[in-house]
C-alpha cells in the first residue's frame, strides 16, 4: 500500500537516509524505530510532504506522492507537540480538515460529534486546547487527524510527552483505535518497548539505513545484527570467532569464555575464522549458587559483580573468569518468592548455564 | 512578602517624580486662570474653550489623527509582512535592513526623506508626512510580529498544511489570528510614535499640513501659553489611553 523505494536524503554532510526501501501493508500498524538521528523522522516527514528526498520514490497505492504538496496527500500526521490550534476550540480544531475539504456544515457537526465520542471526550467540544490535560490533547490530535479518514496516519513520537502510567494506557487505546478504524498507521518512536507493544511490524533504523524489518517477536528472538540485538531489549553481546560449522551446531571461541557450542543461524552463513557475536537474552540464562546443567547446556562458574533490584526481577551482573580475561554477563532472577530478592549477594560465587539454542549468532 | 529596602523605595519614588512631575505641572497649569505659568490663581476651563475655537489647532489635530491612522495601518500591513519574512528567512542583513530606521536618528531620516521627496518631485503635504512616518513605523510592527512568530510552534503551520489547507489558507486561518496581538500592539506603537513625531514631520510637512506637535512648537516660539498646556494635556491623555490599551495587548500578557 505504501512503498518507499530507494529513498535517500542528505543534509549537508549528514546522510539522513541512505537508499531506504520498505513496504507497508494496508491496515498495518507499522513502526519506524531507532535512536535519534537514525532518519526515522526524516522519512516520516518525506511521506507527509514536509521534506523532499534527494532520490528515490514514495508510492501510495501505486502512485507517487512526491509531486504533491502536503495538503494534497491523503495522509495526516499526529505531531509530537500535538500542534492543536490554540485559538480554536476542540470542535473547530477537529472540524478544520473537514472545512478544508469542503464538507457541509451539518455533516461537519455530525462527524465532529462522532469522532469526539470515539476518543471518549464528547463534553470537551467547546473547550480550548490549553484547558485540556496532556492525554486529552493527545486524543484530540488523533481525532483531528482521523476525522476525514486519511489513507494513512503518521504518528511522530505521539506519546513521548506523557508520563509512564498514562503512556501505557494510551498505548492500549492506540492499539484498539487502530483496530477499530482500520486505517494504516506509520508510527515513529525511539522507545523499543513502545514499538514492541504496539506494532504489527517494526523497521529498525540505524544511521539512515534499515537494519531489519520484522514482527516484534522475531525482532526480539532473531535479531539480524548486533545493532538490532543491542537496541531491542536487554542483551548480552559476546564477541568471538567461528571455530567450526557443522550444520545445526557452530562452535565458537569467545574471549575469556573459551570454546563453546551454539545453534547455527540458518539465515547467516558463517565460515571458519569469521568474526561473530553471540547475542544472549538475560532471561534465557539460568543462575543459582549451583546449577546442574543438562546435556545440551553450556555452563560457567562466576561471581556476582553487581546487582540491580527492580521489584519484579533482580538483574545480576555476573563476572565469569575462565582464562584470565573476565567477561561480564547479565542474568535475571524473578523475585516471586518472598525473601528471594536477597538470595544472592555481591561477591557470591554462582554458576550460570544456558541451553545451546538460547544464544543467537550474528555477525 | 519581601521586605522593602527603604533606599530602593526612595530611589524609585525619586525617579518617578522626576519623570512625571513636569507632566503633572503642565496638566495643573492648563486649568490655571492666569496667562502666566508662575502661580496658581484659580480654576478655569477657558483655555480648553479657546482651544476649541482655535481653527488652526483643530485642523492640526485632525491632520495628526489622519496621519497617525494612515501610518499605523500602512505600517501594520507592511510590518506584518516584514516580520513574517524576518522569521522565515532568518538573515542577519535582512533584520538590519528592516530594523535600521528604528535605530536611525530622526534628524537623519527627516533630512534624507526631504531630499528624496525633492528629487522625486513629490510635493510636501499630508501624503509625504504619511510616507515618512510609515518608514520609521514599519520596524516597530515588524519587531512585534517577529517576536510573536518566534514564540509560535512551527508544527502548527505544518499541521494546517497536513490537514488540507493551502499555503494561503494556513496563513489566513492560523498564522494571522495568532499574530494578531503582535500586529495590534505594533500598530498602536506606530500610532503613538506618529502622533507625537516632531523632527521627521518638521522636514516633510508642507504648507497647510501642520500637525499637532508642529503647531504646539510654533506657539511655544512666542511663549508657553496656558493654551499650550491645555493641548499638551489632551495629547498626554490620548497617549495614556493608547499606552494602557497597548499594555493589555503586549505579547507577554497573551499566552500563545
Amino acid at each position: 500500500m505504501l512503498e518507499i523505494v530507494n529513498v535517500s536524503r542528505r543534509f549537508g554532510d549528514f546522510q539522513a537516509l541512505n537508499e531506504v526501501s520498505l513496504q507497508v501493508q494496508a491496515g498495518e500498524f507499522f513502526t519506524l524505530l531507532g535512536p535519534s538521528g537514525c532518519g526515522k523522522t526524516t522519512l516520516l516527514r518525506s511521506i507527509a510532504g514536509f521534506d523532499t528526498p534527494d532520490s528515490g520514490d514514495i508510492l501510495l497505492d501505486g502512485k507517487s506522492l512526491l509531486a504533491l504538496p502536503p495538503e494534497k496527500r491523503p495522509v495526516h500526521t499526529v505531531f509530537q507537540s500535538y500542534a492543536l490550534f490554540p485559538h480554536m476550540t476542540v470542535a473547530d480544531n477537529i472540524a478544520f480538515p473537514l472545512r478544508m475539504s469542503g464538507v457541509g456544515k451539518a455533516e461537519i457537526e455530525r462527524r465532529v460529534a462522532d469522532v469526539l465520542e470515539d476518543v471518549r471526550l464528547p463534553d470537551k467540544a467547546k473547550h480550548f486546547p490549553e484547558e485540556l490535560s496532556g492525554g486529552q490533547r493527545q486524543r484530540i490530535a488523533i481525532a483531528r487527524a482521523l476525522v476525514n479518514r486519511p489513507r494513512l496516519l503518521l504518528l511522530d513520537e505521539p506519546l513521548s510527552a506523557l508520563d509512564a502510567k498514562l503512556r501505557e494506557q494510551m498505548q492500549i487505546e492506540l492499539i484498539n483505535l487502530q483496530k477499530e478504524v482500520g486505517i494504516t498507521f506509520v508510527y515513529v518512536t525511539h522507545d523499543q518497548g513502545e514499538a514492541l507493544a504496539l506494532s504489527h511490524r517494526i523497521a529498525v533504523m540505524n544511521k539512515g539505513e534499515v537494519s531489519q524489518i520484522d514482527e516484534p517477536s522475531l525482532l526480539y528472538s532473531s535479531p539480524k545484527n548486533r545493532f538490532v540485538a543491542d537496541f531491542i531489549g536487554q542483551c548480552n553481546l559476546l564477541d568471538g570467532k567461528v571455530v567450526s560449522c557443522d550444520g545445526a551446531t557452530t562452535r565458537i571461541t569467545i574471549d575469556g569464555l573459551g570454546e563453546l557450542a551454539v545453534q547455527s543461524n540458518p539465515n547467516i552463513p558463517f565460515n571458519v575464522g569469521d568474526d561473530c557475536a553471540l547475542t544472549l537474552r538475560p532471561e534465557k540464562i539460568r543462575l543459582a549458587k549451583s546449577v546442574a546443567p543438562e546435556s545440551d547446556e553450556v555452563h560457567f562458574p562466576g561471581t556476582v559483580h553487581d546487582m540491580l533490584y527492580l521489584g519484579d526481577v533482580t538483574v545480576y551482573i555476573i563476572e565469569v573468569k575462565r582464562d584470565g580475561h573476565p567477561v561480564l554477563i547479565e542474568a535475571l532472577l524473578a523475585n516471586s518468592a518472598p525473601g528471594r530478592a536477597r538470595l544472592l549477594d555481591t561477591g557470591d560465587a554462582v554458576e550460570i548455564c544456558w541451553p545451546r539454542d538460547a544464544g543467537h549468532l550474528v555477525r | 512578602m519581601r521586605r522593602r529596602n527603604p533606599l530602593v523605595t526612595s530611589a524609585a519614588v525619586g525617579v518617578y517624580a522626576f519623570l512625571y512631575i513636569p507632566l503633572i505641572v503642565v496638566a495643573i497649569f492648563s486649568f490655571n486662570d492666569s496667562r502666566l505659568n508662575a502661580e496658581w490663581v484659580g480654576f478655569t476651563m477657558k483655555w480648553y474653550r479657546q482651544l476649541i475655537e482655535n481653527d488652526a489647532m483643530l485642523q492640526a489635530a485632525a491632520n495628526s489623527l489622519i496621519i497617525a491612522s494612515c501610518a499605523a495601518i500602512a505600517a501594520g500591513v507592511l510590518g506584518t509582512l516584514a516580520g513574517v519574512a524576518l522569521h522565515r528567512f532568518r538573515q542577519k542583513w535582512l533584520t538590519a535592513l528592516v530594523l535600521g530606521p528604528v535605530a536611525m536618528p530622526d534628524i537623519l531620516i527627516g533630512v534624507s526623506l526631504l531630499l528624496t521627496f525633492m528629487l522625486m518631485n513629490i510635493s510636501l503635504g499630508m501624503m509625504s508626512i504619511i510616507l515618512a512616518h510609515v518608514t520609521f513605523c514599519i520596524g516597530f510592527v515588524a519587531m512585534a510580529v517577529q517576536s510573536r512568530m518566534a514564540g509560535m510552534d512551527d508544527s502548527l503551520l505544518e499541521a494546517a498544511r497536513d490537514l488540507g489547507a493551502s499555503q494561503w489558507q494556513s496563513f489566513r486561518l492560523i498564522t494571522l489570528p495568532l499574530l494578531m496581538p503582535g500586529i495590534v500592539a505594533g500598530m498602536m506603537m506606530a500610532f503613538t510614535l506618529s502622533i507625537d513625531d516632531f523632527v521627521v514631520t518638521f522636514f516633510t510637512a508642507g504648507v497647510g499640513s501642520s500637525t499637532l506637535p508642529l503647531e504646539i512648537y510654533s506657539m511655544v516660539k512666542i511663549a508657553v501659553t496656558p493654551e499650550v498646556n491645555a493641548v499638551s494635556t489632551l495629547l498626554m491623555l490620548l497617549t495614556l489611553i493608547l499606552i494602557t490599551a497597548l499594555s493589555r495587548f503586549s505579547p507577554q500578557s497573551l499566552r500563545s
